[in-house]
């Protein structure tokens, strides 16, 4: 593998019929890092992250994976290289058996036998579904089929990983659920990327967060910069807020706190505790 | 009473399993009441309850009593209960009538099945449409949104409805902040013109916010009922896997560091209920 993870040049994108999704996005993700996307509804998020699984193709610009340019690649070849799990997991699942839903990917992969048991098994420990094996996926709620669909995208165990609001319709256990298999992803060095709505999760659990506005990014840095307080009004134009621990924090006069755990630190550096 | 639910108990078609157990719950007009509780303990299916489509649409076992508007829903027919409420899904997918070519014909498909004259129509389309600030929308198409458009469009199709009692199965699930804001206004707006509202949503923060009353329902059971803010300060909400509110998780994160005093004078549910730059969200740079 040589270059960047991902390496987008001048992408745009048009639906047809329909509005300009993305307009000319440069974005390069260096293998390894730890990624949010975030913006308002209708930003683009999903279209640009479709674009990196090949899903979709751009109208003008060039995407390249691992250094090799996406061009006419297949997405079942790309798929060796980028998992992505949709916002909707109803979009995803097929299979009649949980069991036979995660061993799909890696079973097209080239996987078979023992060792495509242990990978199935080993993605369900991950999100909590072990036992679950022999259900239905329908039978299973939806913030469960959510951690199924994430479990499916695990078990093909790529490079890249790509999650589309991965916390949405879990509970305060499937959040910290969610933080820890990303934390365990990326520490295992892989190329994780989320978008997200939950800015709690994006300010705790990433590295860098991607600001996007109408097909553009509007922000890009350490969630200590885009949080800060001078950054609120370019959040505020594409329908974001900082977490409370910042709002929190610059009314104390403590600088950039994105989460409550760089909140308590600026205050013990301050002054010790009472 | 909007809704009263007594000793309610259901099992789904199929299965011997109760979702829910003896559940007791009011909703009176005007009134936010929201639920709250860990993945799996039966909130989508106290909605589908309430809203009197279980079991009269989707078969299973019911016993107790659900009353919409003073009525069994046992005795109603399906059309007499969707006019009773309105019931928003938690998939917005589901809740499209898939006849509609842009936004705006989905958003009249409920009010012209009401049988409504088309300037009455056109009146309501375009209110829920001012309500949800989703005029920009209109002329889409309402399969090809994105996740979060779709569940504004989704709960702009109920409110259209004017039901006197609305059912949301976490309507900003998909929203960004200032989607969240936007619905958490609308609701207290429909609820102050006499709407009764029952909420289930994760965001404790917008519950806060927006809620008279909170049910916290763990294994098909009402663990705890009480007012909003007595609920979402029990320190048992955690444990029972719901994330207290944000001003909560703060005020706890600073008493555990030590640094409770810094906190004297700010009230952080205030803080977060406020716009973040004036001008509010979608202003700015």
């Amino acid at each position: 593998m040589t270059g960047p993870a991902i390496q987008l040049e001048g992408v745009s994108f048009d639906y047809p019929r329909g509005p300009r999704a993305l307009d000319g996005i440069d974005l390069q993700v260096a293998t390894g890092e730890l990624v949010a996307i975030v913006g308002q509804n209708g930003s683009g998020k999903s279209t640009l992250v479709r674009h990196v699984n090949g899903l979709l193709r751009p109208t003008s610009g060039s995407v390249a994976i691992n250094g090799r340019p996406v061009g006419r690649r297949h997405v079942a070849e790309l798929a060796r290289e980028v998992g992505l799990a949709f916002q909707n997991p109803d979009r995803q699942i097929f299979a009649g058996k949980v069991r036979a839903e995660v061993a799909f990917g890696p079973r097209n992969l080239g996987r078979r036998g023992a060792d495509l048991d242990a990978v199935v098994e080993r993605a369900l420990a991950i999100v909590g579904l072990t036992g679950d094996e022999d259900t239905n996926p329908y039978d299973l709620g939806f913030s469960r089929r959510k951690l199924l669909a994430l479990a499916s995208i695990l078990a093909m165990e790529t490079p890249i990983v790509i999650l589309d609001e991965p916390t949405t319709g879990q509970d305060a256990r499937g959040i910290s659920r969610v933080q820890k298999i990303v934390a365990d992803l990326s520490a295992a060095g892989l190329t994780v990327i989320a978008i997200s709505h939950d800015m709690r999760f994006v300010a705790e659990s990433f590295q860098r967060v991607v600001v996007m506005r109408a097909g553009r990014i509007v922000l890009d840095g350490a969630p200590q910069g885009v949080f800060a307080e001078e950054a609120w009004p370019t959040l505020a134009s594409t329908f974001l807020e900082p977490p409370l621990a910042a709002r929190v924090g610059a009314r104390l006069g403590l600088g950039a706190t994105p989460t409550e755990a760089a909140l308590v630190s600026a205050l013990a550096a301050q002054a010790p505790a009472r | 009473m909007s809704l009263q639910m007594r000793g309610a108990t259901y099992a789904y078609a199929g299965t011997k399993a109760t979702v829910l157990e003896g559940v007791d719950l009011d909703v009176e007009p005007g009134r936010v009441v929201a639920v709250v509780g860990p993945n799996e303990s039966g909130k989508s299916t106290l909605c589908l309850v309430a809203a009197g489509l279980a079991p009269a649409a989707i078969g299973g076992r019911l016993s107790g009593s659900v009353v919409l508007d003073g009525q069994e829903t046992a005795t109603l027919k399906p059309y007499e209960a969707a006019q009773r409420c309105g019931i928003l899904f938690q998939n917005p997918a589901t809740q499209l009538s898939g006849t509609s070519a842009t936004v705006w014909e989905e958003l009249a498909f409920g009010p012209r099945n009401l049988g409504l004259s088309i300037e009455e129509v056109v009146e309501r389309v375009e209110g829920a449409m001012t309500t949800l600030q989703i005029g920009g929308l209109a002329e889409r198409d309402p399969h090809r949104l994105s996740g979060g458009q779709a569940q504004l469009v989704a709960l702009a199709s109920v409110v259209a409805l004017r039901p006197s009692m609305l059912i949301l199965d976490e309507p900003t699930s998909q929203l960004d902040p200032a989607g969240t804001r936007l619905v958490g206004d609308a609701l207290a707006r429909l609820a102050a013109s006499g709407t009764a509202i029952l909420l289930v949503e994760h965001k404790t923060g917008l519950v806060e916010r927006v809620a008279d009353q909170v049910v916290l329902l763990v294994g098909g059971r009402v663990e705890t009922v009480g007012p909003a803010a007595t609920v979402l300060a029990d320190p048992q909400l955690d444990e029972f896997g719901v994330d207290p509110p944000p001003s909560a998780r703060i005020t706890r994160a600073l008493a555990a560091a030590g640094h409770a005093d810094r906190l004297a004078g700010l009230d952080l549910a205030a803080l977060e209920a406020e716009p973040v730059v004036s001008g509010g969200l979608g202003g700015g740079a």
